[in-house]
């Protein structure tokens, strides 16, 4: 066992952990952060996308002694005193969600997106979400969501 | 009190934003695998690697001694309790069909079947002690080409002696439903056109994000099963009847669930397993797949080969349609395996009124996982095979395959029309469908700028497909299933609670796992009783709250459920009316309904829904005789089905010196009558779309010659992104259904069925100059690349197409937006010997 010390959506956790744990199922089955889900075994799906110092990482292709001494934020962690991140916003104004499975990963990379690419195209807007599988919506509306908050979008 | 009314003048149309986003957008979902429970267990399952084989001995000592493990057991150690899996449809009385254990005992038949079962005290426990259960085979030799099964040379199941389960038979002279095609076809033999194709429907995977989770609670004085399902109220059924536990023992839950698309219509080994290990730990068990369990063991769809022949004259009339099916079950018939085919059978007329049609269908085994329902079930391989036609039919007389199509399609003022195949279409508007999508596309500048492209010898070739489709849907008249073969019934439930402060509970028995019935179910109560949105409340997915229903499948939802809610809604007012009347001291007759209130006629007097409630509530003041409830029930069966249609337009761009395929421009006109809600509507269609391009440009499971599933991970089967996908032009014509009081068809399925044909057409209309008439689906750049060598324009030799190559898995990018010849033989797995093109190419 290993101990860890990690932020997760604000709150601080001191955790011994085995080593082979994946950061994912540290959310799931130790913090109870059940918002992450897993989709593959292959890290393919990006369900489980969430931020490691801001930067989405698959949380299931990281252990959670990565973590270690580092802030992790999951979509449990995006919305404030009931008030919605725009992206969480974004994507129910737009119908970007039907079964929802997809939905936590895709809100995350979706904000990494942006802050990595405030403007993007359609195109860079594909690109950029590749690595985050869907079967219900066909991204159309995905896709619409996140370039709504795009910089330059007509609100 | 006065109901006040701040909504619009409309529920039903408005584009309202779903109600069951909250909890989906912030994390607080209520997946099946988020469930914790004191004590829980976890399972395991040790899977066959082997697609046929005798199982000679199972030693689980080792695992038994494993760490936190707390029982493991063999096929033997169960045979006795673990019932049979049912099968629900015999598509003919004498229908063939091996017995189907949840974990195999004496026999393998497919790889991925559950030969033993872990108990431990967490998954990874249980996992890492899959690793040490000693199980030694005896390898039987599989069959796995379909074609080949049905010659019975090598059996799937040896105790059953053939591999074919049904032979199906459908003749229009027979039937008195049309004349004979046997006429037809040699008529057109000598004087007008035959096309003869043999296609192929590539055997598909439902990928639904969600795997399959199952927890079972037995401490309680019910047995409580959650389960990421589409059929709670099947599962709670087939529980009792397979394992003989009383059915008001057993209550069944499907919380939130990821997607299903037909992948979770089914009762599964793996639910039977966890109810028999957690009855015999005592404590709470769960089950969770991984995805490649998932894709090696739910069930499949589609696979099926179709030998075509279409008759028609000189002039572009279509005759007749004669159709030999070989359809695959793979190992098992699951729940309506053999009927899939079925489905597709009473459709392969399309929208078009040719006199002659003829269907034999063979369902046959091999040794691969089962299939079963994949959105459309049936109906996108039918409406595949008669597109495509109509669409080599327009080549082979010169003409353009909008005109091939209108010459033959019903009217709209032909409506209520009696097809060939004996159903009666309620109503359609084709002409104006494909008017409006053929503008929308832009189709005649598309059209010449395909023909510069030709004349300047582009190497990226512009091709146009073009699929009009109508479909069956609103699963279904109860009458007609029995007729087929079905052993259930195709109604649905609904129930309405007024509650006393004038808040409203809709209980639905369909079960959702994506569709927002929370959120149009409101929409039509809220029209119906006048209340307001967000006072109405929509009930789902436990068959304790929910007792009655035939769930979610099949576009039934809105089209059978949503009239069971709006006859309860209906029910309630009735109900209300004489109360409030007494409370007016008015005659019932003199009351009018509307906006949530009750009014005298000519007077100001009148009461609101809520206060009608509230009155039946305290019960103070009730007409004599009368019980003092507003709840109300309501069961509706359809008569018939309803036929929702519509024309979808596609340009791909072919790079001929690759291969790869662009999808350019994808443009659609639906017509599902009425909509409930717009938004969602367009969503379906999205999703549908998504997963039909994805069928003719990327999807296949692929099994190598020794029946192991080598797409058996999200890495080689290829779920499309965002990165290989265009957006859509999506729009609408609205002719209202006459079958149903709200005028409403189905959507769920329409974009699957539609989209598919619409792209291999446009990429074999890209090629067509070329001397190609087909590609095998999936068009992989290697295929279309192949496709091109060897077509009468293309040089090749046959060492330029090393055979056996033909399902080469690009990546993503490669397989769209690019296009690659970087599939080198043996760069990706190679198509068994089942998937090979066959005659096609």
């Amino acid at each position: 066992m290993t101990r860890i010390s990690v932020t997760v959506d604000g709150t601080s956790y001191q955790d011994e952990v085995e080593p082979r744990m994946l950061l994912v199922h540290y959310l799931r089955e130790r913090l109870g952060k059940t918002g992450t889900v897993v989709g593959c075994d292959t890290s393919n799906c990006g369900a489980c996308t969430v931020h490691l110092d801001s930067k989405s990482v698959k949380s299931c292709t990281v252990f959670a002694v990565q973590a270690d001494g580092r802030d992790v934020t999951t979509i449990e962690g995006l919305a404030h005193d009931g008030e919605l991140h725009p992206m969480q916003q974004a994507f129910h104004e737009n119908h970007a969600l039907q079964c929802g499975f997809c939905t936590p990963g895709m809100i995350m990379q979706s904000i990494d997106l942006l802050r990595e690419n405030p403007s993007p195209t359609e195109h860079e807007v594909r690109e950029g979400l590749e690595g985050n599988l869907c079967r219900c919506t066909g991204y159309h509306n995905i896709v619409k969501a996140v370039m709504s908050l795009g910089e330059g979008a007509s609100v | 009190m006065t109901v006040t009314e701040e909504r619009p003048a409309s529920e039903v149309g408005a584009p309202r934003r779903r109600k069951e986003d909250q909890r989906l957008i912030t994390g607080r979902t209520r997946w099946t695998d988020n469930m914790q429970l004191p004590g829980m267990l976890h399972l395991a399952m040790v899977r066959s690697p082997f697609a046929h084989a005798t199982i000679t001995s199972v030693d689980t000592s080792a695992a038994l001694s494993s760490p936190g493990v707390a029982a493991v057991y063999s096929g033997a150690d169960l045979a006795e309790e673990q019932g049979a899996l049912p099968n629900a449809w015999s598509i003919i009385p004498d229908q063939v069909a091996p017995s189907h254990p949840s974990i195999a005992v004496d026999t393998v038949a497919f790889s991925g079947e559950i030969v033993a079962v872990i108990v431990a005290r967490s998954a990874a426990e249980a996992r890492d002690a899959v690793e040490l259960v000693d199980v030694e085979y005896d390898e039987l030799p599989p069959v796995l080409d379909s074609r080949a099964a049905a010659t019975d040379d090598v059996l799937a199941h040896l105790d059953l002696g053939t591999n074919v389960s049904a032979v199906w038979i459908f003749d229009s002279a027979e039937a008195g439903t049309g004349s004979d095609v046997e006429q037809a076809i040699s008529t057109a033999r000598t004087g007008g056109v035959l096309i003869e194709r043999e296609l192929r429907q590539q055997r598909l995977i439902p990928a639904f994000m969600e795997p399959r989770s199952i927890v079972v609670d037995p401490t309680g004085e019910q047995l409580t099963v959650w389960t990421s399902t589409q059929v709670p109220h099947f599962v709670r059924v087939f529980i009792a009847l397979v394992l003989g536990i009383p059915e008001s023992k057993i209550r069944v839950i499907a919380p939130d669930v990821g997607g299903g698309f037909g992948g979770k219509l089914q009762f599964t080994p793996e639910e039977v397993l966890t109810v028999i290990a957690a009855r015999h730990a005592g404590k709470p068990c769960k089950y969770t797949e991984t995805r490649s369990e998932s894709l090696q063991a739910a069930h499949h769809g589609r696979d099926q080969w179709q030998k075509l022949t279409l008759a028609a004259t000189k002039e572009g009339e279509v005759t007749g349609l004669k159709i030999e099916l070989v359809a695959d079950m793979g190992a098992y018939l699951g729940l309506v395996t053999s009927a899939i085919p079925i489905l597709g059978a009473f459709m392969y007329n399309g929208i078009y009124k040719f006199p002659a049609y003829h269907l034999q269908c063979t369902n046959v085994f091999t040794n691969k996982a089962w299939t079963d329902a994949y959105r459309g079930a049936g109906r996108p391989e039918a409406t595949f095979a008669i597109e495509r036609l109509m669409d080599e039919l327009a080549a082979e007389l010169g003409v353009d395959p909008l005109e091939i199509r209108e010459k033959n399609w019903i009217k709209h003022d032909e409506f209520p029309y009696m097809t060939v195949c004996g159903l009666e279409y309620d109503t359609g508007n084709y002409e104006a469908a494909t008017e409006q999508a053929r503008q929308a596309f832009g189709y005649d500048e598309l059209r010449a700028e395909q023909r510069r492209r030709r004349e300047a010898g582009d190497p990226v070739q512009l091709g146009i497909g073009v699929s009009t489709f109508t479909e069956m849907c609103g699963l279904a008249p109860s009458r007609w299933l029995g007729s087929q073969g079905y052993v259930g019934g195709g109604w649905e439930h609904a129930s309405i609670r007024m509650l006393p402060t004038g808040k409203v509970e809709v209980i639905t028995g369909t079960s959702p796992h994506g569709q927002g019935h929370e959120t149009a179910w409101s929409q039509i109560v809220a029209d119906r009783l006048g209340m307001p949105f967000d006072d109405i409340e929509v009930l789902h997915g436990d068959t304790q709250i929910a007792p009655r229903g035939l769930d979610s499948y099949g576009s039934r939802s809105l089209v059978v459920g949503g009239m069971a809610v709006l006859a309860a809604a209906d029910k309630v007012i009735e109900k209300a009316r004489p109360i409030a009347a007494h409370l007016l001291e008015a005659n019932p007759d003199d009351l009018e309904f509307a906006a949530g209130r009750f009014g005298v006629k000519g007077t100001e007097a009148g009461l609101g829904l809520g206060e009608v409630a509230f009155a039946v509530f305290q019960a103070h003041n009730m007409p004599a005789g009368t019980e003092p409830s507003l709840d109300s029930d309501a069961t509706f069966d359809p008569e018939t089905f309803s036929f929702p249609h519509g024309t979808h337009l596609c340009a791909v761009e072919v790079d001929t010196e690759t291969g790869g395929t662009k999808l350019r421009n994808y443009t659609c006109v639906d017509d599902v009558g009425n909509v409930v809600n717009p938004l969602i509507v367009e969503g379906q269609v999205h999703g549908g779309l998504a997963q039909g391009i994805s069928q003719a440009l990327f999807e296949e499971a692929v099994y190598d010659d020794a029946g192991t599933l080598v797409t058996g991970s999200f890495v080689d089967y290829l779920v499309p992104s965002a990165a290989d996908l265009p957006s859509f032009v999506t729009s609408r014509t609205e002719t209202p259904s006459s079958t149903n009081p709200l005028g409403v068809k189905g959507v769920g399925e329409a974009g699957t069925i539609a989209s598919t044909p619409a792209v291999v057409n446009a990429v074999v209309d890209a090629l067509r100059h070329l001397g190609v008439d087909d590609i095998v689906m999936p068009c992989t750049p290697h295929r279309v690349w192949s496709a091109i060598q060897h077509s009468s324009a293309g040089a090749a030799t046959p060492a330029d197409n090393p055979a056996g190559d033909d399902a080469g898995l690009p990546s993503h990018n490669a397989a769209v937006s690019e296009g690659s010849t970087g599939e080198s033989p043996g760069e990706g797995p190679e198509a068994g010997g089942n998937d090979s093109r066959g005659g096609l190419s």
